[in-house]
């Protein structure tokens, strides 16, 4: 692809976050908030300081960069998970109930063995979807959704039953095993998920752009009967196996969670991770090293709404809008540039 | 009447930065049939097009019966009584012929009044059809049936056909002429559009030829040999193209297919495309199958293709196998991906830069510079999307990359759909030099003439059924593409 | 009157009462789809729907909090109209955008209306509407006659909805886009058109189901209170097979599936709650997976116009 070609691609993205955040300050403003206070605490809470970028942003940022390097691994193979959310709340069900149980294990054994159990019960969350779509040719996209309230209703039940905690009075899990926890950097609550998110990104990058299956998933995505036919690729297999791979990987990003952040479960583990990582996903263009970034990016939007909320008094959930919006604007923008292109086919 | 049925004046029509048509003209008189010829690209559907409000002209103006006209939709021009049968049917295959009339036709939803309008029209012209059917199951030929029912259902007196015998097989092709020949002779217009020559003369009384967007002639046509019409379509420069060399294949050879009792499901639904197929194919030569759409040919060449599993039968075909799909922008390239990539995607382990598991995408991309240039494909480069290509250098791109490992075997489905006369004869001239070469090449056109002039020796597919024509005869052969022979 | 009738009874009126807002919610989207549009954003009209109807309720009674949770719905569902069908954009992550928009609008919303304190039970909701006579057959009276006039509405709105797609030339049309929009061009339809026509109206539909959930059924808002129902109701589309009637029929079953829990509540079965809470999901799931093969979708359902 051309330089121009390159620069234009990111560029959109960056003018289209620009003025989400003008748009949110002009909101404000009419709602009768103070939107310089307001902006004000969305940036001391994210990247104001050190202990804000690297306790809260980068923290944030784990869980999302994660799940959206698995949401653009399915939509590079032209599927849609948007189901993350399940997968995400199955894989810390495993990583908890695993980590409980770990007491007097070495940290080497028992960290792995909670992301093991993690990857194997995000996977098992979208099996079903992955059968159903592959036998059936079921929606994946709703039979996910569906799922993420199993999984909601999974986790109630958890916390109230099986793994609720010794005294049985509140709905969350005992702690997990010490050893069973993340290492931090020293003097920040950043944890060793950040490294995992930042060597899972390597990795897919480097399958996407070196490796003969990685291009092979991005054609599948790109112009299934070509694939098929030209390039004999089983592209029901192909597109399974991401989406199988993406599941896991949401998964994982439980594990990281409850390992590095909540050291138990909780009823409203995820604030709608599953979702923002689309939009990081999708601002990155499926480019893994720049879903480090816009992963970093939402995980500062996320941060400062918090301060935002204590700070300004205006609710934190209204990033979730900024966020839709900046989907909304990016498909916009994206119609007009080139229209009809798979999105798969601007990741190559 | 107060003057030409259909008259359409100095035409013009941009896509992008591509001129379809500049200055185009048409005039079609009331009684006559009128054939618009022209290379595939010369304009002549764009013109069809924006006479039946599909596409608006960019400049230019209409005039029906003699008073100006705007035909801004099919609903404007169904108005003024023009009809249109697309070059594909248009109809919408999961409703019933019923419903596709009415939607067309713009008739109050009323299944009984719409059943019976419809058996009274089909009744008046001759052209039964069940109005109950779905449109999707009809066979061929009723398909097209529909199409013209649904074009007359608003009384149209103006009808305009984007090459209606394509897709049928000459006997076919002869009673819509009579169907359309009793029309125009009742006072009614018509316009062909065609690419076929002999079809021009025999069958209209006057024919405009379009080339590159311009009207090159406009007449009688009798009064002009097919020669001038021909330099008319290509320019004066046009070469006609030379009959390839026939040879007889080596007997001592042993055949690069072999094909035995072989029976093939339908692809994609329930039944038995075909039945029983035996064929040989040798070394050097070019086997051409003739046959019309859905006879079983295609499952016949994707079995031999290795795409599909035949249910039983002897399949010996020597490997690899390079396959030519029919439909080059949705099975044989992906367009929004780059030359490069697609060259990756057609040779896969043995494309250039390709190391195994791992992708060079420098030398992919020096790999397809290379074929880009030996096979004269015009193209901003190897990055650049296939998409981006004119339709005659993607197949060439298709060809490059299917003929770069010298495959023993060749099966081409289509490979000139929709290409002009000087790209189609380039792939006439690769594929004989493949089998100079030494391959083996089984070849399938829906233009009988396409499979004459270009195969060594023909076969015959007709309801799943494969036969050898006891003699090269045109006539032969087309009656028994329809089963009649 | 024993307490067994009386059980069935109020398990059936609930079962009605539970299935309203998915039948409306289902029927608007059976419009879209017929259409060739699929649209996760009736989730967020819903909770748009939801929302508008507790503040108009509050403001102007429960006529205003319809008419506003229409408007809203309408509005959201204008909103990807314009992206997935004009600017052709991907149907699914639209819809997925708009109602991830809708909860963070709402949420915000609701906090600054209501504060903390949350709305309470203030709000005037709409009472049911006995028919004279019917109401007092015993066991079905109640279910079927003794309902807020939304159910009647919902209910209404099914041999309408039939006439519309199966009688009339905009269905006609409205058909043959979902089924192949070239075609349908080629026969003078407006694609684009009828495509956010039906879009718009199913999301006036949504919001007005979201109105129902607040002013019929639970009386109060709650930040997600819709909790999946628009996506359940896509799956009711497939499951009721794109048809009324069998729509119709589907949300009655989820409806009941939905209301077994209060009767299992009532006669207080030792069974985890969150069983009776994951029933409507698993249903559906299990419906979707039996209902493939059987079921054919609008051809050109969620497929991005060529232009």
């Amino acid at each position: 692809m051309a330089g121009v070609g390159r620069l234009r691609e990111y560029a959109v993205p960056a003018l289209i976050v620009a003025g989400a955040i003008a748009a949110l300050a002009a909101a404000l403003g009419i709602a009768g908030y103070d939107p310089e206070l307001a902006l004000g605490a969305l940036w001391r809470g994210s990247v104001g300081s050190f202990d804000a970028f690297a306790s809260g942003t980068l923290v944030r940022a784990v869980p999302l960069i994660i799940i959206a390097l698995g949401f653009a691994l399915a939509l590079r193979g032209g599927m849609l998970n948007i189901g993350a959310e399940g997968q995400f709340l199955a894989g810390a069900v495993a990583a908890t109930w695993l980590g409980t149980h770990l007491a007097g294990w070495p940290a080497l054994l028992a960290i792995p063995a909670t992301w093991l159990v993690a990857l194997a019960a995000g996977l098992l969350w979208i099996v079903v979807p992955v059968v159903l779509r592959v036998k059936y040719g079921v929606l994946e996209v709703i039979t996910t959704l569906l799922l993420n309230f199993v999984a909601e209703a999974l986790v109630s039940f958890m916390v109230q039953g099986p793994l609720q905690e010794q005294t049985g009075i509140y709905p969350q899990s005992d702690p997990i095993a010490e050893a069973a926890r993340l290492p931090l950097l020293p003097g920040t609550r950043l944890h060793l998920g950040i490294g995992v998110a930042l060597i899972l990104a390597v990795v897919l990058w480097f399958f996407f752009a070196r490796t003969l299956a990685g291009f092979r998933l991005l054609a599948a995505g790109s112009g299934p009967r070509a694939a098929a036919l030209a390039g004999r690729i089983d592209v029901t297999r192909m597109a399974a196996l991401a989406l199988l791979v993406s599941g896991a990987l949401a998964g994982l990003a439980g594990a990281t969670e409850v390992g590095g952040v909540s050291y138990a479960l909780y009823p409203n583990l995820s604030p709608g991770y599953g979702f923002t990582a689309i939009a990081v996903a999708l601002l990155a263009r499926l480019h893994p090293p720049a879903i480090v970034v816009t992963g970093i990016l939402f995980g500062a939007l996320e941060t400062g709404a918090g301060a935002m909320q204590r700070d300004a008094g205006i609710p934190a959930v209204v990033v979730q809008a900024v966020e839709a919006a900046i989907i909304l604007a990016l498909l916009l923008a994206d119609a007009r540039t080139h229209r009809g292109r798979a999105y798969a086919g601007a990741a190559a | 009447m107060t003057g030409p049925a259909l008259q359409l004046r100095n035409i013009h029509k941009r896509y992008g930065t591509t001129n379809a048509l500049s200055g185009a003209a048409l005039a079609v008189e009331w009684g006559e049939i009128h054939a618009l010829l022209g290379e595939n690209g010369a304009g002549k559907s764009t013109l069809l097009r924006i006479a039946g409000g599909l596409e608006r002209a960019d400049r230019g103006s209409i005039e029906v019966d003699g008073s100006p006209a705007t035909i801004r939709s099919p609903r404007d021009a169904r108005r003024l009584g023009i009809g249109m049968v697309h070059q594909h049917p248009t109809s919408i295959p999961s409703l019933t012929v019923a419903d596709n009339m009415a939607l067309t036709a713009g008739w109050p939803v009323r299944p009984a009044e719409v059943r019976e309008r419809v058996a009274r029209l089909s009744g008046e012209l001759g052209l039964p059809i069940d109005p109950d059917a779905y449109a999707g199951r009809l066979p061929v030929v009723l398909k097209q049936r529909l199409e013209i029912l649904k074009a007359l259902a608003a009384s149209a007196r103006i009808l305009l056909l984007d090459e209606p015998t394509a897709v049928l097989a000459p006997i076919e092709a002869a009673e819509l002429l009579t169907v359309l020949r009793k029309f125009a002779a009742a006072g009614n217009a018509v316009v062909i559009v065609t690419h076929k020559l002999r079809e021009a003369i025999s069958e209209s009384q006057r024919v405009t030829v379009l080339r590159h967007g311009s009207v090159t002639f406009t007449g009688r046509s009798d009064s002009e040999s097919s020669e001038s019409l021909y330099r008319a379509m290509l320019g004066s420069d046009a070469a006609v193209a030379p009959a390839p060399a026939r040879r007889i294949p080596p007997a001592d050879s042993a055949p690069a297919i072999r094909v035995q009792a072989l029976d093939v499901a339908r692809d994609g639904r329930y039944g038995i495309a075909l039945r029983g197929a035996a064929l040989a194919v040798f070394p050097g030569e070019i086997v051409g199958i003739a046959a019309i759409e859905g006879s079983g040919q295609r499952e016949l060449m994707r079995a031999v293709a290795g795409l599909v599993h035949p249910l039983r039968g002897v399949l010996d075909v020597r490997s690899p196998v390079a396959f030519i799909p029919e439909d080059r922008t949705t099975e044989g390239l992906i367009p929004s991906l780059s030359l490069a990539e697609n060259v990756v995607l057609g040779m896969g382990a043995a494309a250039p830069g390709v190391n195994g598991a791992l992708v060079s995408w420098k030398h992919v991309a020096a790999g397809t510079a290379d074929l880009v240039d030996r096979f004269g494909i015009v193209a901003a480069g190897p990055d650049a999307p296939a998409g981006s290509l004119s339709g005659g250098n993607q197949q060439k791109l298709v060809l490059a990359r299917a003929l770069a490992g010298v495959p023993p075997v060749i099966v081409a489905e289509n490979p000139t759909r929709g290409l002009d006369v000087a790209a189609a004869a380039e792939i006439h001239r690769r594929l004989r030099a493949a089998a100079d070469g030494g391959a083996a090449v089984l070849f399938h056109s829906s233009d009988l003439d396409e499979v004459v002039l270009v195969a060594d020796r023909l076969v015959v597919v007709n309801g799943g059924t494969l036969r050898e024509p006891a003699e090269r005869n045109r006539e032969l052969i087309g009656r028994m593409m329809i089963g009649a022979a | 009157m024993s307490d067994g009738i009386e059980l069935v009874a109020g398990f059936l009126a609930a079962s009605v009462r539970v299935a309203t807002p998915l039948l409306l919610a289902a029927t608007g989207e059976t419009l879209a789809e017929r259409s060739g549009v699929i649209n996760l954003g009736i989730e967020g009209s819903m909770l748009a729907g939801a929302l508008a109807a507790a503040i108009g309720s509050t403001a102007g009674g429960p006529a205003s909090g319809l008419l506003a949770a229409i408007a809203a719905g309408a509005a959201l569902a204008a909103l990807f109209a314009a992206v997935s069908v004009h600017a052709g954009a991907d149907q699914i992550i639209a819809g997925t955008a708009v109602t991830l928009g809708a909860v963070g609008i709402t949420g915000a919303a609701y906090r600054s209306f209501y504060g903390t304190g949350g709305a309470g039970l203030s709000i005037p909701t709409l009472g049911p509407v006995e028919i004279p006579l019917l109401a007092k057959v015993p066991v079905i009276g109640p279910a079927l006659f003794a309902q807020p006039v939304t159910t009647y509405f919902a209910v209404a709105l099914v041999p309408c909805v039939w006439w519309l797609l199966f009688r009339t030339r905009p269905g006609l049309a409205l058909r043959a886009a979902g089924e192949s929009a070239e075609g349908a061009r080629a026969a003078g339809v407006r694609v684009r058109a009828a495509r956010t026509a039906a879009v718009i109206a199913g999301g006036a539909l949504a919001g007005l189901a979201g109105a129902t959930l607040v002013l019929a059924q639970v009386g109060t808002f709650s930040e997600r209170m819709t909790a999946g129902r628009g996506f359940i109701a896509i799956a009711i589309v497939v499951l009721g097979r794109w048809h009324p009637v069998g729509i119709l029929a589907a949300a009655l079953f989820f409806g009941a599936a939905t209301a077994l829990q209060f009767v299992f509540q009532a006669s207080g079965v030792g069974v985890p709650y969150q069983l009776f809470l994951v029933l409507p999901y698993v249903l559906a799931l299990l419906g979707l997976a039996g209902a493939v093969g059987r079921v054919r979708a609008p051809r050109d359902l969620g497929r991005r116009e060529a232009t």
